[in-house]
């Protein structure tokens, strides 16, 4: 657990907001990044086979039609605004797909939503249309020409030339994996970067519970009193890890805090209540390490 | 063993909390979830759903929010809340500060000003991209004149279906005359519009290499038309071929000068970024690009329209000079004519 939130914690960055509010941006990852972006090529080739089937189906009635009455040239005009539809619409898939969704209010293509992620312009302000227009037009040499470039240089018609080529152009579609905030050539140019699209839920209050507020628990009516010896032992990271276990409410882990906290502070640990112990305790150490930050004074963890 | 904790609700609550950081919650949560509904609204993009009211309260309730955060930082240890609060003030900043210019909005700002101040902007760009076009042109004729082998491999292959060095006057003069009365040339324009279109993009997107393989693509590309210009000058028909391709060529070339341009643009930017720094510098270049590579798109369709009936239907070439020519004309005008203060005026 500690390992993820490490993990994590690299890749925060700081932003500040126009208000003045410092917020924490969670750096997507390359490899969230790297799904969403092939689950958004086949949602777009998806798109492409259903569209160019349609106006073949639609192609075929027309020479149905031809075949029975109607003039040629009514059926070849018809024939010909199929394959102008087709030719527009291919080109829209390809360039225009990631744009729309990408200006929608979620800033984000379905495979961004999906693996829940987003874009943002990286100083803080405002993410601007020409922005998002930016880092799409670099999608052609990061992505489409890599790849037909290594076809063709692995082909070995090229030689040497098209192993060279292959190389220079990896370089973009690579440059992600060479920079601390994995952007790619678009999001330099453009100004943009991919962070995490944070979704929470709003938890319950901790506090309002009888053994939180009085000590007191409602199975045994015992009564739940600690000293400024026994509170003092742990710090914040004890307390959040304790908000985590008591939230989560499984058993195996009531029992297993309790145990070590009744070790720590030196009394019997009973059994049958434990839930009601860790309430308590949690109430009573966030009133501690709350009042000391009132006054100033913060205690990390329980080694500070 | 563990019970559901009893769920209170408004004052009692508040009363029944022992922690002060606890009632600072429960006093401002209606706010918090209010502020979450609307934007939960928001990104889900029903925006005509949500009452005129929400929408005004959002910059309120996303400062009280934000201020709440802030609070919250300095008072509570409650985990689970400050995560909430983080998350909620995030997703209603992209909101606030997110694209808010609408398409209609944005095209309207586009076309009335912002792409003739982009391009003005990389006028510099602009002449060298000019500059290497032509030398492009000279190389590409002066090769073929000296080796005319060299046609085979500069003029690609959809090209060289009778226009090929030894063809005949009138081979060569069918090529750009009379072909009127054919038909599908709308079909031959959409797949000229896409595929130039990719062709500008890639020119625009290589100028990320510092600009050097933009320029090598506007080399390949007007060599091409050097060495066709060397083929129909043999003939006594660059007069007439020059009318054939001045019909959408002033606009298509020109919509490659622009996006080479754009791409040399971001090259010199990354590589001599002054003052600013190297990522500073790229944002700033690329922002300015990218609008012009939204008007190279738009020149194209154009471009292809022109090809694909203006050259058909005008079968002359004084027409076709008079209609090229008027393009360059009116996009000149438009590009360094147009100042954002006459926009208004007019």
């Amino acid at each position: 657990m500690k390992d993820a939130k490490a993990l994590k914690a690299g890749r925060q960055r700081g932003l500040v907001t126009p208000e003045g509010i410092a917020l924490n941006l969670t750096v997507a990852t390359r490899g969230a990044r790297f799904g969403a972006l092939a689950l958004d090529l086949v949602i777009i080739g998806c798109l492409q086979i259903a569209t160019t089937l349609f106006l073949v189906y639609l192609a075929s009635g027309v020479f149905e039609l031809d075949r029975k009455f109607v003039e040629k040239s009514a059926a070849g005009s018809a024939l010909q605004l199929l394959a102008i539809l087709w030719f527009a619409a291919m080109f829209l898939f390809r360039n225009a797909y990631f744009m729309f969704f990408e200006l929608g209010p979620r800033g984000a293509t379905w495979g961004k939503r999906a693996v829940g992620i987003r874009i943002a312009s990286r100083d803080g302000g405002r993410l601007t249309s020409e922005m998002v227009l930016a880092r799409n037009l670099l999608r052609d040499i990061e992505l489409f020409l890599p790849v037909s470039i290594m076809l063709a240089a692995s082909s070995g018609e090229m030689g040497l030339a098209g192993f060279a080529a292959a190389c220079w152009f990896l370089v973009f579609a690579l440059f992600p994996l060479f920079n601390r905030d994995s952007l790619r050539a678009g999001d330099l140019i453009a100004g943009t970067w991919v962070v995490e699209a944070p979704r929470q839920r709003l938890e319950t209050v901790l506090s309002t519970t009888g053994a939180a507020h009085h000590g007191t628990s409602r199975e045994t009516g015992a009564q739940y009193r600690f000293g400024e010896r026994e509170l003092a032992i742990y710090g914040e990271y004890e307390l959040q890890t304790l908000e985590r276990v008591l939230r989560e409410n499984r058993h195996e882990a009531l029992v297993a805090v309790h145990e070590a906290i009744c070790r720590k502070i030196g009394w019997d640990p009973g059994s049958g209540d434990q839930h009601a112990f860790l309430e308590a305790y949690y109430a009573q150490l966030r009133a501690r390490l709350e009042g000391g930050m009132r006054m100033g004074k913060r205690k990390v963890d329980k080694w500070a | 063993m563990a019970k559901a904790p009893t769920v209170l609700s408004g004052d009692r609550a508040i009363e029944a909390a022992a922690l002060r950081s606890d009632r600072f919650r429960l006093e401002r949560e209606a706010d918090w979830l209010r502020l979450e509904a609307i934007v939960s609204r928001m990104e889900s993009g029903r925006l005509r759903k949500i009452p005129d009211e929400d929408l005004l309260a959002l910059p309120v309730l996303y400062r009280t929010v934000a201020s709440s955060l802030s609070v919250a930082r300095e008072t509570s240890l409650d985990a689970a809340t400050l995560a909430y609060l983080d998350a909620l003030v995030q997703r209603a900043w992209f909101l606030v500060y997110g694209p808010r210019t609408g398409f209609a909005a944005w095209l309207r700002q586009f076309l009335g000003g912002g792409l003739s101040a982009a391009v003005r902007g990389i006028w510099f760009e602009i002449l060298v991209a000019l500059a290497v076009m032509v030398a492009g042109t000279l190389v590409g004729w002066l090769l073929v004149a000296s080796e005319p082998s060299w046609y085979y491999s500069l003029v690609p292959g959809q090209f060289t279906d009778t226009r090929v060095p030894g063809a005949s006057h009138e081979v060569l003069k069918a090529t750009l005359f009379g072909n009127a009365d054919q038909p599908a040339m709308s079909v031959f324009a959409t797949y000229l519009f896409s595929n130039n279109a990719q062709v500008a993009i890639l020119a625009f997107s290589l100028g990320f290499a510092f600009g050097i393989p933009s320029l090598l693509l506007l080399v390949q590309n007007t060599a091409t038309l050097g060495a066709m210009m060397w083929l129909y000058r043999g003939q006594n028909l660059l007069w007439d071929f020059g009318g054939w391709i001045s019909v959408h060529g002033t606009t298509e070339l020109f919509a490659i000068l622009l996006a080479g341009a754009a791409g040399l643009h971001i090259g010199r930017s990354i590589a001599f970024p002054g003052h600013r720094g190297v990522l500073q510098s790229a944002a700033a270049a690329g922002r300015r690009a990218a609008t012009v590579m939204a008007g190279v798109v738009l020149m194209l369709v154009l471009a292809a329209l022109l090809e694909g009936f203006a050259r058909q239907l005008i079968d002359n070439t004084q027409g076709r000079y008079m209609v090229g020519m008027t393009m360059l004309a009116l996009w000149c005008a438009y590009f360094f004519g147009l100042r954002r203060r006459e926009v208004i005026g007019a």
